[in-house]
């Protein structure tokens, strides 16, 4: 550990605010999400530099249920993105007949 | 010493260009640069298997549901009708009340005294330290009723998903949307035969 945990603590609170302030300012939802993500990755980095100075992994289990939990708001969110704003309403795979024989 | 402050360099400027990106593609780019940034900095923090997850869900499942969800809605060329840009009004109050936060943040962590590391090997071997193995015993043997709470989140996401998207169409419905598609189809055979 040659980086004091300082730097660690300063570079998360960074990017954090850099996904804060994507949050507050841009209207696009999908920007918007990002931003939570990079949100996420702050926290993670956090969770895993303090794992790594006292050298104890539940740091990283923590970090690894940050990613699953992530992983489902991503879902989530791009799932309501996708109900709000679809062009056409009904996409249907059925109506894509043109490889049919 | 050299690599974390380049990589923090990455990481920064890669976060800035996501959210001041134009097209949402480009935001995506950008964070597929953060992310694997991120990954490369996990590896000098001996978390080699977050890593690597890092990779995987993030880069891999995450950052292509969202190309997908682009490609879908077509954003990559018209914006969304998000009604009318809030932009100028917000940025002032944004950016105060960003900067109080991130000064006040920077400020406690000069001040207070952080808890003092445990010596070397008081809580864990540093040799095997975030390997996979490490990674895998404590998951399955400590930490088994988070693990098992992660699934319980997943299976609730997956439900969330079903019930959001499995919008029914009626039968009418149903049956027109078919009917279109079947008379398309027709139109192109018999554009194809002609020429």
């Amino acid at each position: 550990m040659s980086i004091p945990i300082n730097d660690y603590v300063t570079l998360a609170s960074v990017i954090f605010f850099i996904g804060v302030i994507g949050v507050i300012v841009r209207r696009n939802p999908l920007i918007m999400l990002m931003s939570v993500e990079l949100m996420f990755n702050a926290a993670n980095l956090l969770l895993i530099a303090y794992a790594r100075l006292w050298l104890h992994n539940v740091g990283h289990i923590f970090a690894f249920i940050v990613i699953t939990v992530a992983a489902a708001e991503a879902a989530i969110g791009l799932a309501i993105v996708v109900t709000t704003f679809r062009p056409e309403k009904y996409v249907d795979v059925d109506d894509i007949r043109t490889l049919h024989g | 010493m050299i690599a974390f402050w380049v990589l923090a360099a990455i990481l920064i400027a890669s976060a800035v260009w996501t959210i001041a990106a134009k097209k949402p593609v480009y935001s995506v780019v950008a964070l597929l640069l953060n992310f694997a940034t991120l990954a490369v900095l996990y590896v000098t923090l001996s978390a080699e298997f977050l890593a690597v997850i890092q990779i995987i869900v993030y880069s891999g499942a995450i950052l292509v549901l969202f190309v997908f969800v682009i490609a879908l809605l077509g954003s990559g060329v018209a914006p969304f009708p998000t009604g009318p840009n809030r932009l100028p009004k917000i940025w002032l109050p944004a950016g105060i009340f960003t900067l109080a936060a991130f000064g006040f943040l920077i400020y406690a962590v000069s001040t207070v005294k952080m808890a003092a590391a445990p010596a070397t090997g008081a809580v864990g071997n540093a040799d095997v330290f975030g390997s996979v193995a490490d990674f895998g015993k404590a998951l399955f043997t400590v930490q088994l009723l988070p693990f098992e709470a992660t699934g319980l989140v997943l299976m609730v996401a997956v439900i969330g998903v079903i019930t959001l998207g499995g919008e029914q169409m009626s039968d009418a419905e149903a049956q027109q949307s078919r009917m279109r598609a079947d008379r398309a189809v027709r139109e192109a055979i018999l554009r194809e035969g002609k020429g």
